[in-house]
Order: C-alpha cells, then structure tokens, then sequence
C-alpha cells in the first residue's frame, strides 16, 4: 500500500486531486481511498489531503502518519508548514517549484513547475493558477501510475469543457518532472 | 452499472435519488450537508423528481419529512449529532406512528466542547426509540443500505422508519470507489411504497390522540419490539435479494471474519470494523492468534441470535464501543453480555472504550489492545478489568 | 477552573490556531498622512489585529501576524487611509 499525503491552500484543489486520483487508480486495478483533513477551511489556509493506493480493497480509515509520498502544491508551503513531517526514510516528494530546490536529504524529489504550466494551459479561477491537474502528472511519475489512466480520470472528473486541457498539463507536467536524489 | 470515485455522503445521495425519494426535508450540520446538498443538486438539475423542503430546525425537518411519508410518498432525510438530538422527539412520533422513512446519520460526537469527528454517541442514544438502526463499513455499504432500509422499513412486517448511519469524516468525507447500480435493478428490487395507512384529504384519521384504553397503548409498544424481532428476518432476505441482484450481499444483521475457526471474538459497528479485520489479519499472522471480526451491522433489531451463535465456539469476546453510557458502560457491550447472560452462555467478555469524541484509532492500537486481552483470558481464564478506557497510545 | 476534573474550559489566548495572517492574499496598507484617528478600522476589525498605538505619525498598527486580509477596515475607511494590495 502506497499513502499519500498532498499538502496545498484552501481553493488549490488538493481534495479534488485527491480525488482524481482514486479514480485513476482504479482505472489500472487498484483501490484507492482519499479523505481530507479537517482544520481551518478557508481559501489561501494551508490544507491536506490524504490517500492510499493499494492492490486490495482499503479497510484502514485511520489517519496517514508516515507517508510514502507526499505533495506539495504551493512552492512556499514548506516555509510555513513542515511538509515533510512523519514522511518514511528514503520518501518521495513531489513539489510544485519554479526552479531549483533544495530539501532534506534521503528522500527522492520529483520537481515541475506546476504553476508555469497551469498558466500555459489558461488553467486559472478567480486569479488563482490550479496546480492540482499538473502536480498529479507529476505524481503519476513518481509512482508509477500510468499517465494515461490519469488523463482519462481528470477528463472524466472535471467534465468535457475544462477536462482536456487539465489533461494535457497533467500530460506536460508528467513529461517535464526532474528527478533528483 | 457505473463505479465511481464516491465520498460517502454523496453515496447516501446517490442511494435516495435510486429509491425514487419524491420528499427530502433537512436542515444543514456539519458532517452531513453534503449529503442534502447534492441531493439539492439532483433535483434542481432535473435528475430527480422530488421535493425539497427547506426548514429552520432538524425538529422541523423529520417533521416534515414523517409528515409527507404518512402523506403516502416516499421522503428521507439526514442529520448529525446535536441535530439528531433535536430531532430526537420526532423520533418517537414517527416510530410511534408506524411511518416508514429513511434518515442518515453521519455519526459524530457530541458537545461540549465543540466537536465535529466521528464517535457514536448520537445514533446509539435513538437505540430506544423503534427506528431500525445501522451502521455502515464503507461508502458501497453506504449505497447499499440507502436503497435496502427503503425496502426493510416499508415491509408490512416492519413498517418501522430506519436510520443508515455512517462515521464522519472517515466515511462522509471519504472517496473510494462505489459502484452506482442501474436505475432499473433498483426498479425491479424496490416495490411501490407501503406503509399501514395514508392521510388523505377528504377522508380525516386521528393519529396520536389520548389513548383510550392505557392497555391498549402498551400493545402498541409491544407491537413494535414485536415488528423489530420480525424485522430480522426481512432484513436477511432483502440483503439476501440484493446479493443475488448486484452479488454484494452484507449478512444480514452481521458479518462474521474469519470466525469458522476463531477462539476470539472482537465486535464492533461501523468504519473502524474495516481497522478490525486489518488487525485481527495481522494477529493471526504474527502471533498465531485464532480471532475473527463480528461486525454487528443492526443495533436495531439487536441480532441476539447471529450473536450467540458466533460466541458459541469462543474462549472469549472483546467489543469495542465508540460511546459509552456514563456510569455503566459502552451500549454494544451492555447489548451482548446481557444477551449471552440471558441465553447462558458464560464467557468473558471485556468492553473496551476507544476513539470517543473522534480520538483516531489505528489498526495497532486496535491489535495492541487486543493482545492484551487475549493474553490475560490465556492466562487467568477472565478479563482483569471488564470495561477499560482505552486512550492511544 | 477544577483541578480534579476534566472541564470543556479554556481561556482566550493569542493565536490559538497558528499565525492566521499565513492566510492572507492580500494585505491592508496605511498611509498614515490620510488617517484622521476616527478608529472606524480599529472598532470594525473582525480579528481585532489592528490596536490605536500613538506613535509617531501613526495612529493605530495593524498585527499582521493575525490579520487574514479580509479588507473591512480599507472598506470602512472615511478617507482611503488604507487600501489593499497584493501579497507577495
């Protein structure tokens, strides 16, 4: 069992990526359970979201304390939230930067720049880029899932009118990440 | 049939717009909004021909919504915690009435202070009022039960109302995958509606007046424990039913896991059964230890039998309560032992109390408490201390 | 409050669900030559973040560790003392 946690603000679309998730999992046959958490819910606060990816039914329900994998939406969350909190040794972070960056050693990081990319797409709501589509791109890479099956989910989840070009980031996201060790 | 990525509210939605629910009457609290919410959505789109009634309390929303049931049409509602509490007058009258209708419940704790997880405080505190209660392992069970307590409650045997509950946040706000069943599978499985009798205009009844005879009013009580014992068999058979329709059958009142050859039992009701299974997987293969999930489904009707036939081969059983009854003890474990005392079958049995006011319990804490117990029952033949609070570690 | 007892009590206190001002998208900026010291912003801050200080040309100092941005006290401003503008 893969878990996940995705840490973004209010109004990125973290719970949603989440949820696409589940959906693009079970596309290549595996179970997926994704559930947020609870604080302070407002746009611009800083929010997770939690999944598990599995090859079996999920029966645990409780909270994800030591990640595989975890997310991160917003370059300068880690300057305020402590993202790597609990995260297993030798983890994989995935991060929305502009450019370069520079983490704890001994985890695995797949960079993008998310933003860029959303903003190439028009991917824009209320003058907020949605990263969310582009870092599951990215996501996908680092574990292994197929972008196809992801593209598929966003297309099915977002509906035909603002699906197809949440794909193609994801898409672009998925080809541009850079793996660094 | 379509699986979908499905939170566990949107599940219950899904499931009353499948039933055909033509009233939905529900005032917002948190965990259960989204519930009314998207069911809000589905009749504005047009997907669902029903009503919705907009009302300024929970009271008023189980009124209204037992009003349109004895009006004759199908209604549901949903509602958590201090909610419930304020529904819980309604609670008898509709019970009382003998009008069938469907609530969610999304568990959650209740104040003060201020408290929004999950615990089971609210629905077992409607254990007395003669509606069926249930609760649910996961967001298809969710689906599933919506569209069976329709046709449990509505049975001329029961016509009872019934409460499908589902543990917030971990079930309400959680996505998995649900497979969303036709429209006509439900058709074919849900007959039109019946219920004892139909206000109508033009031709006047009296519920509820001054009893005429206090006897007379004792049986109707009767009659109602007497509907919840053959509410037992409907509910086999419609889970029964179900499972040859879509090949997900429940077990009726319960589940027993791995018990064909357990030595131990752990019972519990709704999500955290799934952390149980996870843990009793683990103690039987890192320790050896024969032990088997009861997952009780129904609190109402208490599956007294299902009970002592599972408890029938064991050493000993464990429950895990998600509330408690403040100086006595947690209601799942007051249920059991007394039913396993009245049918005498001795056995030690401890009542653990764990993840009140939404504490979070993994499915360690779950094994670790659990080994305890077992090794005190090997060694002494009894439990040390027979209710044990249980905080994490 | 008891000490034998477990009570749902608590004091107020500062910060209590962290720096709120992290929320922030956009910040409230005096230009204290406009302020005429009418305390309108002071009395209508929902957070109360923003305190009268006296010092020097300013008249009152806005707590941006707390303050989240919501632009009340800009909107109630009599002389556009305060506006918004982007974080960042």
């Amino acid at each position: 069992m893969i878990e996940i946690r995705f840490h973004g603000r209010g109004g990125q679309g973290a719970v949603t990526a989440a949820n696409i998730l589940v959906m693009a999992a079970y596309k290549v046959g595996l179970w997926g359970q994704a559930f947020p958490f609870f604080g302070a819910e407002r746009r611009g606060a800083p929010v997770k979201a939690f999944a598990r990816l599995s090859k079996s039914r999920v029966r645990v329900r409780s909270m994800i304390r030591h990640p595989d994998v975890v997310v991160v939406l917003d370059p300068k969350l880690p300057e305020i939230v402590d993202v790597y909190s609990g995260i297993k040794d030798g983890g994989t972070v995935v991060m929305n930067t502009p450019g370069k960056f520079k983490g704890p050693k001994g985890l695995r990081y797949y960079l993008v720049n998310a933003t860029k990319i959303a903003l190439d797409h028009g991917l824009v709501l209320a003058g907020w880029p949605l990263v969310n589509t582009a870092i599951l791109g990215a996501l996908a890479r680092a574990i292994d899932l197929p972008i196809e099956a992801v593209k598929k989910a966003i297309t099915e989840y977002l509906g035909p009118k603002v699906g197809p070009k949440n794909a193609e980031a994801a898409e672009q996201a998925f080809r541009e990440v850079v793996i660094v060790e | 049939m379509a699986v979908r990525p499905l939170t566990g509210n949107y599940a219950v939605a899904w499931g009353a717009r499948l039933s055909r629910v033509k009233v939905v009457a529900a005032y917002p609290i948190t965990p259960q909004t989204t519930i009314v919410e998207k069911l809000a959505q589905f009749i504005e789109s047009g997907e669902m021909d029903a009503k919705m009634i907009r009302v300024e309390s929970e009271h008023s929303a189980l009124a209204a919504t037992f009003g349109a049931a004895a009006g004759g049409v199908r209604a549901f509602t949903a509602t958590s915690s201090h909610g419930l509490m304020y529904m819980h007058e309604m609670l008898w009258w509709t019970a009382g009435a003998r009008i069938p209708v469907v609530m969610a419940v999304a568990t959650r704790t209740m104040g003060p202070p201020w408290n929004i997880w999950t615990d089971h405080s609210d629905i077992m505190g409607q254990r007395d009022t003669g509606w069926l209660v249930m609760m649910a392992e996961h967001n298809q069970e969710v689906l599933d039960m919506t569209i069976q307590m329709f046709k449990i409650t509505e049975d001329p045997r029961v016509f009872l109302p019934g409460i499908v509950g589902l543990d917030a946040f971990i079930l309400s706000h959680t996505t998995e995958p649900v497979d969303i069943p036709e429209q006509e599978l439900v058709d074919s499985f849900l007959p039109p509606r019946r219920q004892p009798y139909v206000f109508k205009a033009g031709d006047p009844l009296i519920m509820g007046n001054i009893p005429s005879s206090l006897e007379e009013n004792m049986k109707m009580r009767w009659d109602i424990h007497r509907s919840m014992e053959e509410a037992k068999k409907v509910i086999q058979k419609v889970d029964a039913e179900w499972e040859r329709l879509t090949g997900r059958g429940y077990g009726g009142l319960t589940e027993c896991y791995r018990c064909s050859d357990a030595q131990y039992l752990v019972a519990g009701i709704g999500a955290w059964v799934g952390d149980m299974r996870e843990a009793v997987d683990y103690l039987r293969e890192e320790f050896g230890v024969k032990i088997g999930v009861l997952k009780v489904r129904f609190v109402r009707p208490f599956p007294r039998e299902d009970i002592l036939k599972w408890a029938s081969s064991v050493k000993a059983i464990a429950v895990f309560d998600r509330s408690v009854s403040p100086g006595s003890a947690g209601p799942l474990f007051l249920d059991i032992a007394a039913h396993l005392m009245a049918s005498g079958t001795m056995l030690p049995i401890k009542d653990l109390l764990a993840g009140l006011t939404g504490v979070d319990v993994t499915y360690e804490d779950i094994a670790n408490a659990l080994l305890r117990f077992v090794s005190e029952v090997e060694e002494m033949g009894t439990v040390k201390q027979p209710i044990e609070w249980y905080f994490g570690r | 409050m008891s000490e034998e007892h477990v009570l749902p009590l608590a004091r107020p206190q500062v910060g209590v669900s962290g720096k709120t001002g992290t929320w922030r998208v956009i910040r409230p900026e005096v230009d204290h030559s406009k302020c005429i010291k009418c305390a309108l912003c002071w009395l209508h801050c929902p957070e109360s973040t923003i305190d009268i200080v006296e010092e020097g040309e300013a008249y009152i100092k806005i707590d941006y560790d707390y303050c989240k941005g919501c632009g009340i006290c800009a909107d109630v401003c009599p002389t556009k003392a305060i506006r918004m503008v982007p974080e960042g």
